[in-house]
């Protein structure tokens, strides 16, 4: 087993995919020559070739509908969206074509398409480079949608969505790439979609997130520790469909519950989750459910000060973490 | 204006890098540096950049050699600067202070004391915790559900206190009695003040303090120039009410679906003792000294309890009301008393008083006279006892009727024949006694 970085792991898990099935390939901008903006395709397409590693024109409709056409026709493409602040373009194709075809068609048609596109801020990357759309796509039926955190599940997810029958959108937090690292197996393993994964035990608060903010909540938790404050993590891992028995399962240890996400708060997928829990385990709850969310500004600032206010980070999730455990 | 260090750190360069390599130094140790003045050359995987320096000063030393990988945000050097703090490149310092403050007020406040969350009604619900003897570690003296779980762990319920110490704001509501029947078989859940208690009751504490409230004080006056003023006599009579229950039962259902109101045997009661004071009206009347006041009204007190003590309403023109005006008056004056909804003329000008105390249970009770009136009368359980009649044995439904008197303005004689009139008017109750 080695130790990797996070964008190592989704490289390898396209590596592996590729070879595994002839099926398989990449397209988007920049992915093939380049190697894409952040590396996560470099070498596919010298090991490849140009006809699965393809450069598309920078037009993201192009690449979700060439990837939606292909897939229905039997393929199994991998399509990047190079931010995904770019995807807008191509809204219309996921939830108008892709999400709906196998309803529309009664069965007869699916579409297993994979969308990965990089989410988040906290790299200067301003307004069109650190957009979370997780809300955007998160109410549409029809979609699978999976944000990793770990580099172990950024592997074992993307292998999941490129062999699942149905789209997939694969959310990966661009300031995860390098920040995170872990040990992934070299082996052909997947971690199923649907599934949320305790990333630490505790029973006095229960934390639960995806992607970038766990990575705040682990730091705080463990700082939290000296303070005897034990916190319960869970990893939602994938959005839709979201795992609900691991979220009640996480709330009935502590019934205090802090949501986190880099996505605004209102109608993101801590709304969703707190109404999950409202409904079903109103006598457990022991505090009101708190989000820490990103603010329902419009924009990421592109000023530093800006974006640290927008930003989760360690001492606001650790704040929060110990306000709610002393409640 | 004091020479100060300065720590440059490692800048993030490009978006989604955690790390670079410092390639080259450009200054060494006692250099001085300009501000914005490339200090070293940096290498990451996707630029190659010099560094500026984001202060004026003199280099003073190099912490990361030339060759070696630190994260973003390590401190690569120091340089010296002159002039004030507000050189500092740093200013992201977390600051814990204010949760710490919060943390150090909450002591001494109480406000969440009584704020329980589901999961804590729950949790104490299943295991029958009384949540006043769980101490709150939350914010505010909150109660959490960990609070409630460590106290069931520690032998829970087993040792809250029992029996008489029991505060009276607690909501659990026993049944007081387990024999007879109550005259109102529905009483209306009366809102229960909490008791202030000074202090926190500890166990083993033997005793804790009830402030007087000023109710607690008139009644305790009250009470005091009745027992002193007036020399009571007290007398005790049994009847057989076995008629009127029959009675009742067959038509309360009935009453209730029209009146809206309950049918309580305190109706019939105070029919039978109006009517009884209507043939005895010295048994309405009040010492004056030097004369005796008989009132020709009869406006009869009743007695309501509450968890905090005692009233007597009164029901005017008590003789010019049937047996459903009565139970109308009853149900709204003892709604009223208990939702303390009572104006001041709902007390004046009683000038006889009935108790009710079959409804908690007693048979037997030695009433203080409603001062300055001439007796008092209470109304017992209703239970059912073998009676012998004609020298055979049945079960009948037998209540006791107690009377206390003014022995200045009443004898024993005169009580007697008034007793015997109440008992003579309720054993006449039978299926054909009217309502209206």
């Amino acid at each position: 087993m080695a130790v990797m970085d996070y964008i190592d792991a989704i490289r390898l898990a396209m590596k592996e995919e590729m070879t595994r099935d002839e099926d398989v390939f990449v397209l988007g901008e920049d992915v093939g020559l380049k190697g894409g903006v952040f590396t996560t395709t470099k070498g596919l397409q010298e090991q490849f070739g140009e006809e699965r590693v393809l450069d598309t024109p920078l037009a993201e409709s192009a690449i979700a509908g060439v990837a939606i056409g292909a897939a229905m026709y039997g393929m199994k493409p991998i399509a990047e969206m190079q931010y995904s602040d770019f995807m807008f373009p191509a809204t219309n194709q996921i939830i108008s074509e892709a999400a709906k075809i196998r309803y529309r068609s009664n069965n007869d048609w699916t579409c297993p398409v994979v969308i990965r596109a990089p989410i988040g801020g906290g790299v200067f990357g301003g307004l069109y480079h650190s957009q979370c759309p997780e809300s955007v796509f998160f109410g549409t039926p029809g979609l699978k949608i999976v944000a990793p955190f770990t580099a172990y599940d950024a592997k074992g997810l993307l292998k999941a969505a490129v062999r699942d029958p149905d789209p997939v959108l694969f959310f990966e937090n661009k300031k995860c790439y390098k920040l995170i690292n872990g040990d992934v197996p070299e082996d052909d393993y997947i971690v199923p979609i649907g599934e949320a994964n305790v990333l630490r035990e505790g029973d006095d608060i229960t934390v639960i997130g995806y992607s970038l903010p766990l990575h705040y909540a682990l730091e705080a938790a463990a700082e939290l520790a000296d303070e005897g404050i034990s916190a319960h993590i869970l990893d939602l891992r994938t959005l839709q469909p979201l795992d609900k028995e691991a979220i009640l399962e996480a709330v009935r240890k502590t019934g205090k519950v802090m949501i986190v996400h880099e996505d605004n708060k209102t109608g993101g997928v801590g709304a969703e989750v707190a109404a999950i829990i409202a409904e079903e385990l109103l006598y457990e709850l022991d505090a009101p459910i708190v989000r820490v969310c990103g603010p329902d500004v419009p924009a990421m600032p592109i000023n530093a000060p800006g974006e640290k206010y927008f930003m989760p980070n360690k001492d606001k999730l650790k704040n929060a973490m110990r306000k709610l455990a002393l409640y | 204006m004091g020479k100060q260090m300065t720590e440059i750190v490692m800048p993030q360069l490009a978006e989604s890098l955690v790390s670079a390599t410092i390639d080259k130094w450009l200054k060494a140790p006692g250099d001085n540096v300009s501000m914005y003045e490339p200090i070293c050359e940096i290498n990451t995987d996707k630029v190659n950049a010099e560094l500026p320096s984001t202060v004026a000063g003199k280099f003073v030393k190099i912490l990361v050699g030339a060759g070696e990988t630190v994260p973003v945000g390590s401190p690569i050097c120091l340089i010296e600067t002159e002039g004030s703090a507000d050189a500092e490149v740093r200013p992201d310092v977390p600051d814990g202070a204010s949760t710490a403050a919060a943390k150090g007020e909450e002591d001494s406040d109480s406000s969440m004391r009584h704020r329980y969350s589901p999961a804590v009604q729950r949790l104490a619900a299943d295991n029958g915790v009384n949540l006043t003897f769980v101490n709150g570690t939350g914010i505010g003296g909150r109660i959490t559900r960990k609070d409630v779980l460590a106290f069931v762990a520690s032998g829970g319920p087993a040792n809250q206190p029992g029996g008489a110490a029991e505060p009276a704001g607690t909501q659990q509501k026993m049944p007081v009695r387990s024999s007879g029947l109550h005259l109102s078989e529905t009483p209306r859940i009366p809102t229960i003040p909490a008791i202030e208690v000074e202090g926190p009751s500890q166990p083993g504490n033997g005793e804790h303090f009830i402030d007087v409230t000023p109710l607690r004080n008139t009644i305790a006056t009250r009470m005091r120039q009745s027992v002193t003023d007036i020399p009571h006599a007290w007398t005790m009579i049994e009847v057989d009410v076995t008629n009127l229950v029959v009675l009742r039962n067959k038509l309360k259902d009935e009453f209730m679906k029209r009146e809206g109101v309950n049918l309580t045997y305190l109706a019939f009661f105070l029919k039978a003792v109006i009517n009884a004071i209507k043939d005895y009206p010295i048994m309405n009347s009040v010492w004056a000294v030097d004369k005796i006041i008989v009132k020709r009204d009869i406006n009869v007190n009743l007695a309501v309890g509450t968890e905090d003590g005692v009233w007597t309403p009164v029901i005017r023109g008590a003789d010019q009301k049937n047996i459903a005006g009565l139970a109308r008056e009853i149900d709204d004056l003892a709604r009223r008393t208990r939702e303390g909804m009572l104006s001041l003329t709902d007390m004046q000008g009683g000038t006889f008083t009935v108790n009710n105390t079959g409804s908690f249970g007693s048979i037997l009770s030695y009433p203080i006279i409603n001062y300055p009136q001439a007796a008092i009368v209470t109304f017992e359980s209703i239970v059912k006892r073998p009676v012998v009649i004609n020298d055979m044995i049945g079960v009948r439904s037998m209540a006791n009727l107690c009377l206390s008197l003014d022995h200045r303005i009443l004898d024993g004689v005169i009580c007697g024949r008034f007793l015997q009139r109440v008992k003579d008017n309720l054993e006449g109750y039978n299926l054909e006694t009217k309502l209206y």
